[in-house]
């Protein structure tokens, strides 16, 4: 075998220091196949090395998870046995290059990685971020994005119920596709991915390898510039079809006690799923390359190792259960082939046509692996926000901003999305967040994913703090008590101190709001170096939150249900202007702090606020977020077409009071005689509350102003479907 | 009533069609998988459910109707056995010519999922009875192609015969079909296709039951 040179590491994106360290751990210089192996085991998207120091001090333990990060994804315990898996996962570089085959793959892997641990998937969300709506891929990109989305999960039979998505300039060179999976399995019946044993069958199955998708992870952890188009050929294609045929096969044979290891083979392919479930079973692996399925003739073995081919699995079998796993597979028409052995040596051995191809400590690879404890600098802090003068009107504006790239409806997007397959969906994309009853109870999980990355821009720890307490409200307005979440961290270039600075706050951010919410963080992922011509993305990391309702009928929606209703807000409104998209939408600034998030604040007001939706105390219930009040109520009404009158109350300016984004507030709607019951509940628990008005008629009105909910809906519906034709 | 839906490689409403029938019937349908040879004996509905019966590759519906047990669906259709096809069962429905036309991809080019308002023109049907003539429901599509196409000669024919089940509302048609054409049945009435799904829309969960009079009328009809 050749030995591979300091040259051929770099050009597979490895550093002197990295190399010399594969020269220390193997004794010896490393041969081109094995080279490979290090390369993508060692790349960022594999190993964390710029981030693990940092994921370390999140909180990961409840009472009811039971599995955080580390498997293929998190498991959180729902009661009566039932078991929730999920986890977000960004495909961000394939989906720049190949919109359609990258996001659909995006919705592929991360359906493996949980329906690998049992679970059959029983909804997807995804967050979505675009470059600005006039750049001359934006249109080309949604278009592609969400065609792969739901070209893939339609296909599969999962409905895809929620998600978000943003428009910025920062996203032209480099959009962000994160996609998320929560499936459903038996709380006793979990898979992991742990080789234990020696002996044992090592098993392939799935679709065959192709050279599809050679260095994807790498690709992945490099910046981008004008010539990465030229990588298309390192974007994955993907098969629902099979997808759909392997997770059946696979729920079929989790069914039996066969199985000692599973994991599916995602970025890095072989190389990482054999080298992962070795590490963690604590064992060796020997593989026998002549037995790979193969879609190609010819391949050789790094190109085996390396192959990124969707739809393919690795097992390992109790030694004798071989026939009974084959059999299944081949009742669905699939690829099963017996490609090695576990052993005890924690060796990766590689053979093909007789030969040792590939000999590596598993250790060197999964635990040695670089690990960086990068320079950081604390990022400037924004200028106070100088002042905002009074807008001639609160209706024009209104009318604007639900009509802005941000605000507007989604439902171009969200209507090629199958999003009531498995007709367990009670609450379809377009409310806070998406309920999805778990089949055959009458217990039901709230959805949601959620990030402002404007906040995070101007102030990292606030930013990473909010995104986590968005998630949590979002989930709390329909009812939900936060279990946990998945995070999905998408971040420029960690070797310039400023990104990284923005990574290790936000990161602190969002464990100081997990802990105070009771909110830990289960599963992840990292999605770095998202630049293009050294122009970073805003710092987005983006929160897939789950919450229960143990009552699915308990639960409450954005519609405004009757005229004549009174609307409350639960929660103080300061009237905070820095970073709203009124400031940036209708004065062009994008300027001063986010709005700070007090998490006592807002865990008092959530609890409060669940528990009027669980007695049956509110009819209708909607976060203020983005927009504040009044688009919050904005979206009320045109979900229902009633209107609403409303008074500014007189100590307050009025864009700050209707526009302002101040955190942990909920409108709600109830009788005239509830209100004042609710108005002097929170008086008692010492939670700002006030009345803004009735609900009325078929326009919104403030103060003297008025304007038809069908005008602002127009706008509002017009905006999307006009871009994309 | 003894029902049957037949399990093809990525059917996926295959458990949704299964839940709303066994909520009707008391009991459930026997799922039968596509490489069996036959049937079981004494049925009385056989149901084609939605999905993406070999990933839609080819034509939707296209290799599902070359299935081991469309033999013995078809020959147990010509003999009258009902068959109900939903979506992707409409779909083979057309392919097998059990029913006539084919369904094109939508007239948008995309992939459409939203609850539709249709009427239904023809009540009085063994799947249709629990409705009155004219009846306005809404009940949700989800498919890429469902654009109903037949020549003018046989959608004539359709219409003259009362062959017509359900159409889209005027102005709610989610994918260019002919003559707003959302199900329709063979002669006898005796099989119904049909692209949207009235599964997802026969329980108070799903916010809407409106589907739920097909399965009812089955019930009513086979029992």
């Amino acid at each position: 075998m050749t030995e591979a040179t300091l040259a051929q590491a770099i050009e597979h994106g490895l550093i002197e220091s990295e190399w010399k360290h594969i020269l220390r751990v193997m004794n010896r210089a490393p041969n081109l196949t094995e080279l490979g192996i290090f390369s993508v085991m060692w790349s960022e998207h594999c190993s964390y090395k710029s981030s693990r120091v940092h994921l370390r001090k999140l909180p990961t333990t409840a009472p009811w998870v039971i599995q955080g990060p580390g498997e293929n994804a998190g498991v959180i315990d729902i009661g009566d046995g039932d078991a929730i898996i999920f986890k977000m996962e960004s495909h961000n570089h394939p989906s720049f290059i190949e919109p359609y085959q990258g996001a659909a793959t995006g919705v592929g892997g991360i359906m493996r990685d949980v329906f690998t641990m049992g679970a059959r998937p029983i909804a997807m969300l995804n967050a979505l971020r675009f470059g600005e709506p006039n750049h001359p891929k934006t249109q080309h990109l949604v278009s592609g994005v969400v065609a792969g989305i739901g070209g893939y999960g339609n296909c599969m039979g999962v409905p895809t119920v929620g998600g978000e998505v943003n428009f910025h300039r920062s996203y032209n060179g480099n959009i962000l596709v994160n996609a998320m999976c929560v499936g459903l399995a038996k709380a006793n019946n979990i898979f992991l991915s742990a080789a234990k044993g020696s002996g044992n069958p090592v098993v392939y199955v799935g679709s065959k390898t192709g050279r599809d998708g050679i260095h994807g992870a790498t690709m992945a952890s490099a910046e981008f510039d004008d010539a990465s188009e030229e990588k298309r050929p390192t974007v994955q294609v993907g098969d629902p079809f099979t997808e759909k045929l392997l997770l059946e096969a696979c729920l079929e044979l989790m069914a039996t006690d066969a199985i000692v290891g599973i994991q599916d083979m995602g970025a890095a392919g072989l190389t990482s799923s054999s080298c992962e479930m070795a590490d963690k079973g604590g064992s060796g692996i020997e593989l026998n390359l002549d037995h790979v399925p193969c879609r190609e003739k010819g391949m050789t073995p790094y190109e085996m190792m390396l192959s990124e081919s969707q739809e393919r699995m690795l097992m390992v079998l109790k030694p004798g259960r071989e026939k009974e796993a084959e059999k299944i597979f081949k009742k669905w028409e699939l690829d099963f082939a017996v490609i090695g052995i576990t052993t005890d040596t924690k060796r990766l051995v590689l053979k093909f046509k007789g030969e040792t191809v590939a000999d590596i400590p598993v250790t060197a690879l999964a635990d040695e692996a670089p690990l960086y404890e990068r320079p950081w600098e604390e990022p400037k802090r924004p200028a106070p926000l100088a002042a905002v003068a009074e807008p001639k009107s609160i209706t024009e504006a209104l009318a604007k901003l639900v009509a802005t790239p941000d605000l507007a409806s989604r439902r171009w997007i969200y209507e090629q999305y199958d999003s009531t397959v498995m007709a367990d969906t009670v609450q379809k994309p377009g409310g806070d967040a998406a309920i999805v009853r778990i089949h055959n109870t009458q217990k039901a999980v709230a959805l949601t994913t959620d990030v402002t990355p404007r906040y995070v821009q101007a102030d990292p720890y606030t930013g990473g703090v909010q995104a986590v307490a968005e998630c949590w409200r979002n989930i709390t307005a329909v009812g939900g008590t936060p279990l946990a979440i998945t995070d999905n961290l998408n971040f420029g270039n960690p070797q310039r101190p400023e990104i990284m600075g923005q990574f290790v706050l936000a990161v602190r951010g969002i464990g100081d709001a997990c802990r105070a919410l009771d909110f830990p963080v289960v599963s992840g992922n990292v999605s770095l170096y998202n630049e293009t011509n050294g122009q970073g993305i805003l710092p987005t990391p983006a929160i897939g939150g789950v919450g229960i309702l143990k009552d699915v009928h308990k639960h409450a929606t954005i519609p405004f249900k009757a005229a004549g209703e009174t609307i409350l807000v639960i929660g103080e409104t300061k009237g905070h202007l820095g970073q709203s998209i009124y400031l940036r939408e209708i004065l062009g600034r994008e300027e001063g702090a986010p709005p700070p998030v007090d998490l006592k604040i807002e865990r008092r007001n959530g609890d409060f606020v669940r528990e009027l939706i669980t007695t049956g105390r509110v009819t209708a219930v909607h976060d203020a977020s983005d927009g504040g009040l009044a688009v919050a109520i904005a979206e009320m009404a045109m979900s229902s077409g009633i209107g609403a009158t409303l008074a500014t109350p007189a100590d307050k300016p009025r864009a700050a009071f209707w526009f302002g984004e101040d955190q942990a507030r909920y409108v709600v709607t109830t009788t005239a005689a509830g209100a004042e019951k609710i108005l002097a509940d929170a008086h008692a628990a010492g939670i700002p509350a006030q009345k803004l008005g009735v609900t009325f008629d078929t326009s919104v009105k403030v103060d003297d102003e008025q304007i038809e909910v069908a005008a602002l809906k127009r706008g509002h519906e017009e905006w999307l479907p006009r871009l994309m034709t | 009533m003894k029902a049957a839906v037949v399990v093809f490689p990525a059917s996926n409403c295959d458990r949704d069609v299964h839940d709303a029938l066994k909520r009707s019937n008391g009991t459930p349908p026997a799922m039968v998988w596509h490489q069996d040879a036959s049937l079981p004996e004494g049925l009385d509905l056989i149901v084609l459910p939605g999905g993406f019966s070999y990933g839609d590759y080819l034509r939707c519906g296209a290799m599902a109707a070359q299935s081991p047990i469309m033999r013995d669906v078809i020959d147990r259709a010509n003999k009258g056995t009902p068959v109900l096809g939903i979506c992707n069962g409409f779909q083979i429905l057309c392919e097998t010519k059990l029913l006539p036309g084919a369904l094109m991809r939508n007239a948008s080019l995309k992939f459409v999922s939203r609850d539709v308002n249709m009427t239904v023109e023809g009540a009085n049907t063994m799947f249709t009875a629990g409705y009155k003539p004219g009846q306005v429901i809404n009940i949700p599509v989800a498919h890429g192609d469902g654009n109903y196409f037949a020549d003018n000669e046989t959608l004539d024919r359709l219409e003259g015969e009362g062959q017509v089940a359900f159409r889209y509302v005027e102005g709610s048609n989610p994918n260019g079909a002919a003559r707003n054409i959302a199900g329709i049945f063979n002669e006898r009435r005796t099989i119904l296709g049909l692209m949207p799904h009235p599964e997802r829309h026969s329980e108070p969960l799903h916010g809407n039951t409106d589907g739920k009079a097909i399965f009812d009328s089955l019930v009513k009809a086979l029992s």
